[in-house]
């Protein structure tokens, strides 16, 4: 590979923030100045394909000079470049894939203000607009109107980033315009969340399962974790081998529950057969679907629980290399699971010998930078490799071929933490839990019009009456959005729906990540409806044309009829389930696939422009 | 005597394609197989010297018991599979797929699109005259070539051309995302300060005429393009020794554009720099 790099430099910050993850560069074919090169360098080209195996450090440097200078310069990026043996216009495509990077100039701190589903009915617009106020240019803060952040609890939210060494961010939520505007001008004096417990209503209730531990352990303490029970699970599975917990974990019948629900047992089977090695193990913690925000309480709240639940899937998938792909949008997780990680390590809990057992086992955190689509998992893994997050067509699967082309077992965090009770319980009791074909506790998000909103752990089989009821539903309820804006609506005279995978396949909708959003009838549906088609059609990859095209399609006609109803709308109705069926049936992945859903179901289910 | 390489001998598939019974070698896409039966199924980014990114949709086929379509170019053909190519599934996505893409790209050099959107009705213009289109300027930046990325389907192919498929150079890349994603070089920067070395491969793949000789983009902005008045005559290129294939088309006894045959099976349609531009010296009559 002949690279041309121009003659931009990197500002010194710039250098010392690529530097910090890479070390210092050994020699002027990585980027040292030229009076530094040495008689040796004049003989010897370095990097091929030794370079071009760190490819997958291409992200972390990216958001290593995103957090010191809050915007990617065009000599930062070459010095990355010469770094990585990375051609300049692959990386550069990759910054501009990502929403949290901006290859312009920009202020040093971004406040990200919510506009989502349950940020939008708790008044989002009121606060941006105060916010963009209060704001403007000169403030040295640039306001930035987000999808959803996870922070739906406690709607509506905003997330603060200010850039330096080291990287400062500050959450408000809920906010006011008061208390956004502070955590973006000084995020290190702006009051602390509250603690991750406060999204959990039934804490304290004995009878939880994977939430058990939220609120009651502290996250920063392995120890205060093995008191209440913490690798009693890794143990059996070691008792056990890893075709016994492979064994356990099918005879469960836990199914995925990231929204596809594929049996979990079998993905692992698939892997650990696979004679292809290495194996990798990734745990999907890039939570994006709006209204979803479950597994953020878990690894903020219980986060050993993940790194031991991580070491039993890789234990028996044969794999030795772990990545948790976590979403950029959440410091606190990041900072939790970070110390989770180094305390284990630290503890002979990951690392060349887990547990004395001789098994090699290690965890490595991703950050994603601000994409829906790489919650696929396919554009996941391409977002590790350091490509652009697109995913990839299947055949072949990833258990054949995964991350950097190898078997590869990919897990939501709810999945992965269910395998602990399954592993303590054991398979017949787990199995006794929920209905015959979905097993096992679920956590729910329920957000919206309720009085507690949070993430409620009901076994499957309760109705969505039931736990809108523990939720304590307001007055007036207009819908039920399940499965997030790649679910469906549900009228309120279908509360009996159970909550299982095949109850709400037959009631015609989705489970999906386990997102229930109510909303009351002060909320205007059209209005609703179009932020969902916005939020396709930005977070949209681009790759192939029924997505990219048709979700800007799909926005044009919700926004011309989001005030007309009956004949008037007649005409956009038709041409959208026309776009709508060729992305369903014509998309690449489950975005463009999906990106119809909800439309769909508000307009047959509840009558949207009737 | 000469060995002719005859590979490792691949078993042959059955399959059904529109109901009638189909053998082809292991391997095979559906799109091959429906090509040797006859069948035309459109296609756009598929290009016979690439991997099929199947990034336009255009050739999806129905596959009995498949969830969604399947694209013809890319999805190998298994035994026992039953593929439909016509259905009125198949048929619809198609056409929208065409209405999508007619509506927000300027196709008008695009060959055998505007027999497609007639084939399967499609009717671009229903979805308004508002409707989002790329609305690009044609990027002039150098003598040899235009980028005129308003033609753009965003199909990969001048990406993967440039990238490890033939080139090695690396000098585009898709930057930004969804709508807005664009063909660029690093830092959206003039081709003349990115790594683009000018083989022209790139056009060479280019199904929509996105990518052109500057002296084609002239002709038909000066309205004097002609294609049926174009003489193509392939012949050896002179500059080095490895004896590529060029076809030079040429029109009023001037070379207007210089391709080379895709079947070639030293250089599969690739050239570089000298082969590619390199014809002004032969028709300078000073």
């Amino acid at each position: 590979m002949d690279l041309h790099f121009g003659d931009s430099k990197p500002t010194d910050d710039e250098r010392a923030a690529v530097d910090a993850l890479l070390g210092p560069p050994d020699s002027s074919w990585e980027g040292a100045a030229r009076d530094e090169m040495r008689a040796v360098d004049l003989r010897w080209a370095r990097g091929g394909r030794e370079a071009r195996d760190r490819r997958d450090l291409l992200l972390p440097g990216l958001h290593a000079i995103n957090d010191r200078v809050g915007w990617i310069s065009e000599g930062a990026l070459d010095y990355l470049c010469r770094r990585l043996t990375v051609p300049p216009a692959e990386a550069y495509g990759v910054a501009t894939f990502y929403a949290m990077f901006s290859v312009k100039p920009r202020p040093a701190t971004v406040l990200h203000v919510c506009t989502d589903l349950a940020c939008a009915a708790a008044g989002a617009a009121e606060l941006c607009a105060g916010v963009e106020a209060r704001l403007g240019l000169g403030s040295g803060v640039s306001v930035e109107r987000s999808p959803c952040l996870g922070l739906c609890e406690r709607a509506p939210a905003a997330l603060a980033i200010r850039a330096g060494d080291p990287v400062r961010t500050a959450v408000s939520a809920p906010a006011s315009v008061e208390a956004a505007v502070l955590a973006a001008s000084s995020p290190d004096s702006a009051p602390e969340e509250p603690p991750a417990v406060m999204a959990v209503p039934q804490a304290g209730d004995a009878s939880l399962t994977l939430l058990g531990r939220v609120g009651v352990v502290d996250p920063s303490s392995l120890d205060d974790y093995r008191a209440h029970g913490g690798y009693t699970a890794l143990r059996r599975a070691f008792a056990l081998g890893p075709a016994g917990v492979i064994r356990e974990v099918t005879d469960s019948g836990l199914l995925g529950r990231g929204g596809a629900a594929f049996p979990t047992g079998r993905k692992w089977q698939a892997t650990a057969s696979q004679p292809d090695h290495p194996h990798y193990l990734v745990c999907n913690a890039d939570e994006s679907e709006p209204g979803t925000f479950k597994d953020r309480v878990v690894m903020e709240g219980d986060p050993y629980a993940l790194v031991e639940a991580m070491t039993i899937a890789a234990y028996a998938t044969g794999a030795h290399q772990g990545y948790l792909y976590l979403r950029g949008e959440y410091p606190r997780a990041l900072e939790r699971m970070s110390r989770a990680i180094a305390q284990a390590r630290a503890r002979g809990l990951l690392g060349d010998d887990v547990l004395g057992q001789g098994y090699a086992f290690d965890i490595e955190i991703r950050r994603g930078a601000g994409a829906y689509i790489c919650g696929e998992e396919t554009a996941l893994f391409n977002s590790i490799e350091g490509y652009r997050g697109e995913p990839r067509s299947k055949p072949p699967f990833p258990v054949e071929k995964g991350l950097f082309g190898k078997p590869t077992v990919e897990n939501n965090v709810e999945t992965l933490v269910n395998v602990l009770p399954i592993l303590t319980m054991g398979a017949e009791a787990y199995a006794a839990v929920g209905t015959g074909r979905s097993t096992g506790p679920k956590l729910f998000c329920v957000s919206g019009s309720v009085a507690r909103p949070g993430i409620y752990e009901v076994p499957f089989g309760a109705t969505l009456g039931e736990l809108l009821t523990l939720a304590g539903v307001r007055e007036g309820l207009r819908a039920v959005l399940l499965g997030g804006a790649a679910g469906g609506f549900v009228r309120p005279d279908e509360l009996d729906v159970p909550l299982t995978f095949e109850g709400t396949r037959e009631a015609g909708t989705t489970l999906g990540s386990g997102v229930v959003m109510a909303f009351d009838d002060t909320v205007p549906l059209p209005r609703l409806l179009l932020r969902i088609a916005e939020f396709f059609r930005d977070e949209s990859c681009g790759q192939c044309v029924p997505c990219r095209v048709g979700t800007v399609r799909q926005e044009e006609a919700l926004s011309r009829i989001v005030e007309r109803t009956g004949a008037a709308a007649a005409d956009d109705i038709a041409l959208l389930r026309e776009v709508g069926r060729a992305m369903r049936d014509a998309s690449i992945c489950g975005l463009g696939q999906t990106a119809w859903n909800a439309v769909e179901s508000a307009i047959d289910r509840l009558g949207a422009y009737e | 005597m000469t060995a002719i390489p005859l590979g490792v001998p691949r078993r042959l598939v059955g399959f059904t394609v529109d109901g009638q019974e189909a053998r082809v070698p292991e391997g095979s896409t559906i799109l091959d197989a429906c090509r040797a039966a006859g069948k035309d199924v459109p296609t756009l980014c598929q290009g016979d010297t690439l991997t099929p990114k199947n990034a336009c949709r255009v050739c999806v086929v129905e596959v009995e018991g498949a969830r969604t379509l399947v694209p013809a170019c890319s999805r190998k053909a298994e035994a026992g599979m039953e593929v439909r190519t016509d259905s009125e599934r198949a048929r619809h996505s198609r056409k929208v797929v065409l209405e999508l893409l007619a509506s927000s790209v300027d196709l008008s050099t695009t060959p055998k699109v505007a027999g497609w959107i007639k084939e399967y009705e499609a009717k671009p213009d229903r979805f308004g005259s508002d409707a989002a289109r790329l609305d690009e300027e044609p990027k002039i930046d150098n003598e040899l070539y235009v980028r005129d990325y308003d033609k753009c389907i965003l199909c990969y192919k001048c990406v993967d051309a440039c990238g490890d498929q033939w080139q090695n150079t690396f000098a585009i890349s898709v930057a930004g995302r969804g709508f807005d994603a664009r063909i660029a070089v690093e830092h959206d920067a003039p081709l003349t300060d990115s790594a683009c070395v000018y083989c022209g491969n790139c056009i060479e793949v280019c199904p929509t005429g996105a990518l052109s000789f500057k002296s084609e983009f002239d002709m038909r902005a000066a309205g004097t393009w002609d294609e049926s008045a174009q003489e193509e005559t392939t012949t050896v290129c002179a500059y080095c020794g490895v004896g590529c294939n060029l076809t030079l088309h040429v029109q009023d006894n001037e070379i207007v554009k210089v391709t080379s045959p895709h079947d070639n099976p030293v250089t599969h349609g690739n050239l570089c720099i000298k082969g590619r531009f390199g014809y002004q010296h032969v028709q300078n009559r000073d």
